[in-house]
C-alpha cells in the first residue's frame, strides 16, 4: 500500500523527484538551445536546433506534468485521509511514463520526431504516456469513492485528468489523412488540442496550489466557497473555448476566433479580482513568507497576474496581428510555465519533500539567494524576450523589410540578454532544486535512523524564521 | 456555497457545449476540398520528419530561428528553396536530402503557399479589435 506523506520515498514523491531531474536537465538544453541564437550554427552537426529544442520543450513539459501528477497523487491522500487505491498501479504508471519518457529524449537524440509544433514526439511513443494517463484516473477515481460534497480542488484535479486525455488524444488525429491533409485544417484541430491540453495541467497545478493555500492557512473555508467554484467555471469555459486565440492568423472558420476573443475577455474578470485583492495579497504574503513553499505561491501571484493581463492583451485580435510569430509569444509561455506552472510545483514540492531523514538547515540560505536570483533573472529574461519580440513586431510591420538574417543580427541584443538572464535562471534552479533531490535521494539510499526531524511546523520545516 | 446539483448542472452544461462544438468542428473542418497532390503529401511528411517546425514558422506558428515559410513559395520561388534544401546554410544543417524529397518538400510548401497568406501587413484591422484577412 502507498504510505501517507511521511518520510519514506514514496512512488507519490518519486513522480515529484524524477521531475525535478527532468526540470534540472530540460533548463540546460534551454540554455543550449539560447545559446544557439547567439551563435547561430553552433553544435549544428550533433546537437542542432531542431533537436535541442523538443528536447528542452518535452523535458520541461514532463517536469510540470510530472509535478503535477506528484502533487494531486500526495494532497489526494491527505484529503481523503486513506492510503491511495492501488500502490502497484501507481508503481506501473511511474515506470512506464520514466521509460516513455527516456524513448522520447532518445529518439530526439538520434533525429526520431514527431514534428508538431510545439510539443511532440513520435505518435507510437504518444500510446504509452496515453496507457499511464489512463492508469492515473483510475487510481484518482477509485481513491476519491466518492464525489459529494467535494471542494473546488477536487472538481479541478477530476477535470484535469480528464481533459488532458482527451485533449492528448486529440492532438494526433493529425495521424488520419482527413485531418492533416490540409494545412489549415491539420492546424485548427492542433491548435484547438493543444490550447486546452495546457489549461488542463493548469486544472490540475492550480487545484494544488488551493488545496496547499488552505493547508498553510489551516482553514478549508475557500475551497468551498462560491467565487472558487465561480473562477473554476470560468477557468473550465476558457479552457474549452478560448484557445482559436493562437490562430488567429491562420484562414481558418471566423466563428473560432469571434468565439475565442470573446471567451479570452472573460479573464478580465479573474484580473479584476487579483487587483482587487491586492492589499489582502499583500498582508497575507507577509504573514507567510517565513515558508518557502508560501514563497513560490506569492511569487507565482505576481507571474499569475503579468502572464494574464500579456496574455489578455494577446487575445486581442487587433493586437495579436502585431505580437503573433513574435518573442512576445515566448515571453507569455516562459511566463506561464515558470512564474506560474514551474514556481507552484516548486512549492508543491517544498511541502511534500520537506519530510526526510535529514536537515535542510544548512541549505536555508541557499534556497532564499536561488529564490530571488530565479525570480529577478526571470524578470529580466521576460523582458529581453519582450523587447526582441517589440523590434521583430516592428519589421513584421515594416513596409520595407530588411532581410530576415539582418532583422536577426539586430535582436542580438536582446538574445544576449535572455541568454544571460537564463544562465543566473538556470543557476538559481538548481542552488534550489539540488538540495531538494540531495536530501531525498541520501535518505533513501543511506538513510539515519537516529536523525529523524518531526514534519510539518517543525525544526525542519522549510522557512526561514 | 453552491449545491452539487448547481455545479454538476454548470458543468454538464459546458461539457456538452464543448462536445458539440468539437464535433461540429470535425465534421465541418474549414477547408473542405482539399486535393492534395502525393508529393506534397509526401512533402509533409518529411517536414515533420526532420521537424522543419522547430526553427521555421507557417502562419507564425513554430519555431523563430529560421523565416516563416508560409508564403516563401510564391515570394522566392522553387528554386531558390531547392538551393537550400540542397545545401543547408550556416545555420540550417545540410539534410542530405535526396532530389526526391526536395521536389516533395517543395510541393508542400507551394500547397501551404496556396492555402492563404500569412504576411501581417495585409490584414485588415477594425475599431471592435477585430481582424480581417
Amino acid at each position: 500500500m502507498e504510505p501517507l506523506n511521511n518520510k519514506q520515498l514514496t512512488t507519490s514523491k518519486l513522480f515529484l523527484v524524477a521531475g525535478l531531474l527532468l526540470l534540472a536537465v530540460g533548463i540546460l538544453f534551454g540554455l543550449i538551445g539560447a545559446l544557439q541564437y547567439i551563435m547561430p550554427g553552433l553544435f549544428k552537426k550533433y546537437l542542432s536546433f531542431e533537436r535541442i529544442r523538443p528536447l528542452h520543450v518535452s523535458s520541461v513539459v514532463f517536469w510540470i506534468i510530472f509535478g503535477a501528477m506528484g502533487g494531486v497523487l500526495t494532497y489526494l491522500q491527505e484529503h481523503t485521509g486513506k492510503k491511495i487505491y492501488s500502490a502497484v498501479l501507481l508503481k506501473i504508471q511511474f515506470i512506464i511514463f520514466c521509460l516513455s519518457i527516456l524513448a522520447i529524449l532518445v529518439s530526439y537524440s538520434i533525429g526520431i520526431f514527431g514534428g508538431r509544433e510545439y510539443w511532440e514526439f513520435h505518435p507510437l511513443l504518444a500510446l504509452p504516456i496515453a496507457i499511464g494517463w489512463v492508469l492515473f484516473l483510475v487510481n484518482f477515481i477509485k481513491s476519491m469513492g466518492s464525489f459529494r460534497k467535494q471542494p473546488v480542488y477536487v472538481w479541478m484535479w477530476l477535470t484535469g485528468v480528464i481533459f488532458f486525455l482527451f485533449t492528448f488524444a486529440e492532438s494526433y488525429l493529425w495521424v488520419f489523412p482527413y485531418f492533416r491533409n490540409n494545412v489549415v485544417n491539420d492546424m485548427t484541430i492542433q491548435w484547438k488540442s493543444y490550447g486546452s491540453m495546457v489549461g488542463s495541467w493548469n486544472m490540475l497545478i492550480y487545484g494544488c496550489s488551493i488545496f496547499l493555500m488552505d493547508k498553510i492557512s489551516k482553514t478549508k473555508t475557500y475551497g468551498h466557497s462560491t467565487i472558487a467554484f465561480v473562477l473554476y467555471f470560468t477557468g473550465l469555459f476558457n479552457l474549452m473555448f478560448n484557445w482559436g486565440h493562437h490562430i488567429y492568423t491562420l484562414p481558418t472558420h471566423a466563428y473560432v476566433k469571434h468565439i475565442s476573443y470573446a471567451v479570452s475577455m472573460t479573464e478580465l474578470f479573474i484580473l479584476g479580482r487579483i487587483i482587487y485583492l491586492w492589499r489582502a495579497s499583500l498582508s497575507t504574503a507577509k504573514k507567510h513568507f517565513y515558508s518557502f513553499s508560501y514563497r513560490f505561491l506569492a511569487a507565482a501571484d505576481v507571474w499569475i497576474f503579468l502572464t494574464l493581463l500579456l496574455a489578455i492583451c494577446m487575445s486581442i485580435p487587433a493586437i495579436n496581428v502585431y505580437t503573433h510569430g513574435t518573442h512576445i509569444t515566448v515571453a507569455h509561455t516562459m511566463g506561464a510555465t515558470i512564474g506560474i506552472n514551474s514556481f507552484l510545483l516548486l512549492a508543491f514540492g517544498f511541502d511534500i519533500l520537506h519530510d526526510t531523514c535529514r536537515t535542510f538547515e544548512p541549505y536555508k540560505k541557499m534556497f532564499t539567494t536561488g529564490y530571488w536570483l530565479t525570480n529577478i533573472s526571470l524578470f529580466t529574461f521576460w523582458i529581453s524576450l519582450i523587447g526582441a519580440g517589440v523590434m521583430k513586431a516592428h519589421w513584421q510591420m515594416s513596409i520595407s523589410q530588411v532581410p530576415f538574417s539582418s532583422m536577426m543580427e539586430q535582436l542580438k541584443p536582446f538574445f544576449i540578454g535572455f541568454f544571460i538572464s537564463g544562465c543566473f535562471l538556470v543557476t538559481g534552479f538548481l542552488m534550489i532544486i539540488y538540495p531538494l533531490l540531495k536530501n531525498q535521494l541520501a535518505c533513501y539510499f543511506n538513510p539515519k535512523p537516529g536523525q529523524i526531524y518531526p514534519a510539518y511546523h517543525s525544526s525542519n520545516r522549510l522557512s526561514v524564521k | 456555497m453552491p449545491s452539487d446539483k448547481q455545479k454538476i448542472t454548470v458543468a454538464v452544461l459546458l461539457l456538452v457545449s464543448f462536445l458539440s462544438y468539437s464535433f461540429y468542428i470535425y465534421t465541418s473542418l474549414p477547408v473542405k476540398e482539399s486535393p492534395v497532390s502525393n508529393k506534397a503529401s509526401e512533402g509533409k511528411q518529411l517536414w515533420q520528419q526532420y521537424n522543419c517546425n522547430a526553427c521555421h514558422q507557417v502562419y507564425g506558428l513554430g519555431g523563430y530561428l529560421g523565416p516563416d515559410l508560409t508564403n516563401v513559395y510564391s515570394k522566392r520561388g522553387a528554386n531558390y528553396i531547392s538551393s537550400f534544401l540542397k545545401s543547408g546554410t550556416a545555420i540550417m544543417p545540410n539534410f542530405h536530402l535526396s532530389d526526391s524529397e526536395i521536389e516533395s518538400l517543395t510541393a508542400y510548401l507551394q500547397n501551404i503557399d496556396s492555402s492563404g497568406k500569412a504576411d501581417p501587413r495585409t490584414f485588415k484591422i477594425h475599431f471592435d479589435g477585430t481582424i480581417e484577412q
